[in-house]
C-alpha cells in the first residue's frame, strides 16, 4: 500500500542537472549570449534577434521533420534535398505550367511527402537501415532536382510564394520587423511539441524509438506509423521548402546540400538522443537557435566564418558525448 | 456432476516446420480461477503451443477454444480482442516512458468531448489515476507511477509488465518465463505479484524452466512431450524429480497421471 504519484525525489548533481535534456543546451545559448553581448552593442538589440530567427527559420523547419525521425531511432540524410526538389517543383509549375500558384506548393508539399514515404516504406517494408535508405534518398533527389533544371527561378512576383518573407512591425514605429515565416516556425514546433507531448500518437513515435518490439508487441502496427512520421517529415521539409524560397526571393536547384547535418546538429544540440526514443522538439529549437547565435555572434565579432564550422563541430560532438554518458549510466 | 467450460482450451494442435513436427496433436486446458503451469523438455513443443495460444503463430490443424467458443488467431491482436493477454520473457517495456505510459502503451485514453475528439489530447490524470489504483490493488511497491520504467528494477519492470497484462486481460494472462531473467528476491516479487492476480479470479498460464516456481505456484501442471500433452498432474501429489522424470520420458506415464486432465 505504499504506491503513491508523488515525484521521485530528483537528485541534484551537476551530472544529472547536465543530463537533462534542455539543460545543456540551454546553459551554453546562455553563456555563449553574455560572451557575444559583451562583444558586440547590436548583438542584444531586437531587430538582431529578429535577424537570427530568420536565418534559422529553414533549418528550423527541417529540423522538426528530423527531430520525428530520429525520436523513433531513424536518421534522416535526405531531408536537405527533398526541400530542394519541392521548392524547385513549386515554383516551376507555377512558372511553366501555369498552375495556380496555390496549387502549385500544394504539389511540392505532396512531392515531399511522397519521398517521406518512399523513405519509410523502404526502412519498414525491406528493413533496411534509415541511414542508407535517406543516403539513397539524398543522391536520388538531388538528382531529380538537377534533371529537372538547373537554373535558378526568380519568384518574388509570386506573392504566395514569398508570402512568408513579409514582415510585420512589433512596436510601433520603429519597432522590430519580423517575418511571418518566423512566426510560422515557432508555432510548427509548437504544433509538434503539443502532438508529441499530449496525443496517443506522439507517445507511441517515443515507444517505438524506445523499444519496437514492445510497441508492436503492445497491439500498436509500427510499420503504418513509422512510413507516416516520415511522410509527416516530408511535409515538415515541403514546409521548409516554402520558408527557402520566401527568404531568398528564389527557388534555387543547388540548396539544402548542407542542410541534413545542419538539421541533425540542432536536433542534437537540443538534446533529443541519437538512439531514439528520447528528447524534446523544443530543445531543437533551442539548438538551432543556439547554431544560429554562434554564427551571427562571431560575425558580429569580425571572426572568420571558417571558425563557426569548428565551433558548430565541437558543440556537435560534445552534444553526442553527453547523450552517450547518460545513456550509459541509464543502464 | 458436469465439468465445468475450460477458459482457454485446445484441442489436437499440430504444427509442422519441415520435416519437424513441433506439436503433435497436442491439447490443452486451463479452468477458471487457476494457474496451469506448462512444463517439458527442450523440443517438446512448449512454445509452440503457446504461440498458438496467444496468436503468434497459426496452428496447421486443430481448434481453439475461448469460453467453449471456436475462435482462429492470425495475430497476437486477436488474441488480445478475445481477452488473453501474453507477458514476453524479455521485459517487454519501454524502457524510456514511465510506468502510466507503458501500461497504457497501445491503449491510450483520450480526453472526453472536443479536448479528445478533435486535439486527441490524452487524459493523462485518468490514466494515472487508474494504474495507481490498479497498482495499490496489487500492493504493487514504487515510488512513483511517473517515474521512467528505467529506473525500476528488472524485477519491478517485470512487474509492471505483469500488471500490464492482467489489467487488460479479459480471460487469461500467458507468462512465458517471466522470473527467467531476475534474481532470486526479484524472482519472489513477480511470484507474489502473479499469485494475487490468480486470487483476483484471473486464470493463468505458466510457462517456467524453474520447478521450484512451479510447483510452489501451479494449481495444475501440464506436462508436455514430444509435441504433445501427455499428463497433467497436481503438484501436491507429485515430487519434483517424479514430475522431471515424467518430462524426460525416464517414467513411464500411468493411468493415475492424466487425472488431473
Amino acid at each position: 500500500m505504499t504506491t503513491t504519484s508523488a515525484p521521485a525525489k530528483p537528485r541534484f548533481s551537476l551530472v544529472s542537472i547536465l543530463a537533462t535534456p534542455t539543460v545543456g543546451p540551454f546553459i551554453a545559448l546562455v553563456l555563449a549570449s553574455i560572451l557575444f553581448a559583451s562583444q558586440s552593442d547590436r548583438f542584444l538589440s531586437a531587430s538582431n534577434f529578429s535577424l537570427i530567427v530568420q536565418q534559422v527559420m529553414v533549418v528550423g523547419t527541417l529540423a522538426i521533420g528530423q527531430t520525428l525521425v530520429i525520436l523513433t531511432a531513424g536518421i534522416d540524410l535526405s531531408n536537405g534535398m527533398i526541400m530542394a526538389f519541392s521548392q524547385i517543383l513549386m515554383a516551376k509549375v507555377f512558372m511553366d505550367n501555369a498552375v495556380p500558384a496555390p496549387l502549385a506548393i500544394l504539389l511540392g508539399f505532396i512531392a515531399a511527402m511522397a519521398f517521406g514515404a518512399a523513405n519509410g516504406l523502404l526502412v519498414t517494408r525491406l528493413k533496411l537501415p534509415p541511414f542508407i535508405v535517406t543516403l539513397g534518398m539524398f543522391n536520388i533527389a538531388f538528382a531529380l532536382t538537377r534533371i529537372y533544371t538547373t537554373t535558378t527561378i526568380r519568384m518574388t512576383d509570386s506573392p504566395w510564394h514569398v508570402f512568408f518573407g513579409r514582415t510585420f512591425t512589433v512596436g510601433g514605429d520603429g519597432g522590430t520587423k519580423f517575418t511571418y515565416g518566423s512566426v510560422l516556425m515557432v508555432l510548427l514546433f509548437f504544433i509538434a511539441w503539443f502532438v508529441l507531448r499530449e496525443t496517443a500518437i506522439g507517445r507511441r513515435v517515443y515507444a517505438i524509438g524506445d523499444n519496437p518490439e514492445a510497441t508492436r508487441l503492445a497491439g500498436i502496427n509500427t510499420q503504418r506509423l513509422l512510413v507516416g512520421v516520415y511522410m509527416v517529415a516530408g511535409l515538415f521539409y515541403g514546409i521548409a521548402g516554402l520558408l527557402l524560397i520566401s527568404r531568398t526571393g528564389v527557388a534555387d536547384p543547388q540548396a539544402g546540400q548542407n542542410a541534413n547535418l545542419e538539421s541533425i546538429t540542432a536536433v542534437v544540440l537540443g538534446g533529443t538522443s541519437l538512439f531514439g526514443g528520447r528528447g524534446n522538439i523544443l530543445g531543437t529549437l533551442l539548438g538551432a537557435l543556439i547554431v544560429g547565435i554562434f554564427r551571427n555572434g562571431l560575425t558580429l565579432m569580425g571572426v572568420d566564418s571558417i571558425y563557426q564550422w569548428l565551433i558548430t563541430g565541437v558543440l556537435v560532438i560534445l552534444a553526442v558525448a553527453v547523450d552517450q554518458v547518460t545513456q550509459r549510466r541509464a543502464k | 456432476m458436469s465439468k465445468p467450460t475450460p477458459v482457454l482450451e485446445a484441442r489436437g494442435l499440430i504444427k509442422r516446420y519441415g520435416h519437424v513436427t513441433a506439436l503433435d496433436g497436442a491439447d490443452f486446458e486451463v479452468m477458471p480461477g487457476e494457474i496451469m503451469a506448462i512444463i517439458g523438455d527442450n523440443g517438446a513443443g512448449k512454445s509452440t503451443l503457446i504461440k498458438a495460444l496467444s496468436g503468434a503463430l497459426i496452428p496447421d490443424e486443430g481448434e481453439i477454444l475461448v469460453n467453449g467458443n471456436p475462435v482462429v488467431f492470425h495475430s497476437p491482436i486477436d488474441a488480445r480482442h478475445y481477452g488473453i493477454e501474453t507477458v514476453y520473457q524479455d521485459l517487454a517495456v519501454a524502457p524510456a516512458l514511465n510506468i502510466v505510459e507503458n501500461m497504457f502503451l497501445g491503449r491510450e485514453i483520450r480526453r472526453p468531448g472536443v479536448l479528445g475528439s478533435v486535439f486527441r489530447m490524452l487524459d493523462k490524470k485518468r490514466m494515472l489515476t487508474e494504474a495507481t489504483e490498479y497498482m495499490s490493488d496489487l500492493q504493487f511497491r514504487i515510488q512513483s507511477m511517473q517515474q521512467a520504467v528505467e529506473t525500476l528494477s528488472g524485477g519491478q519492470r517485470q512487474g509492471v509488465a505483469v500488471a500490464r497484462a492482467a489489467a487488460f486481460a479479459e480471460h487469461v494472462v500467458i507468462m512465458d518465463e517471466p522470473t527467467a531473467a531476475l534474481g532470486v528476491k526479484e524472482s519472489g516479487m513477480v511470484l507474489d505479484l502473479i499469485r494475487k492476480i490468480r486470487d483476483r479470479g484471473l486464470p493463468i498460464i505458466l510457462i517456467s524452466h524453474n520447478m521450484p516456481h512451479v510447483f510452489e505456484l501451479a494449481d495444475r501442471i501440464h506436462i508436455q512431450r514430444l509435441g504433445r500433452r501427455i499428463a497433467v498432474i497436481h503438484p501436491k501429489d507429485y515430487r519434483m524429480s517424479e514430475a522431471v522424470a515424467i518430462m524426460t520420458g525416464a517414467r513411464d506415464v500411468h493411468e493415475e497421471d492424466k487425472q488431473a486432465i
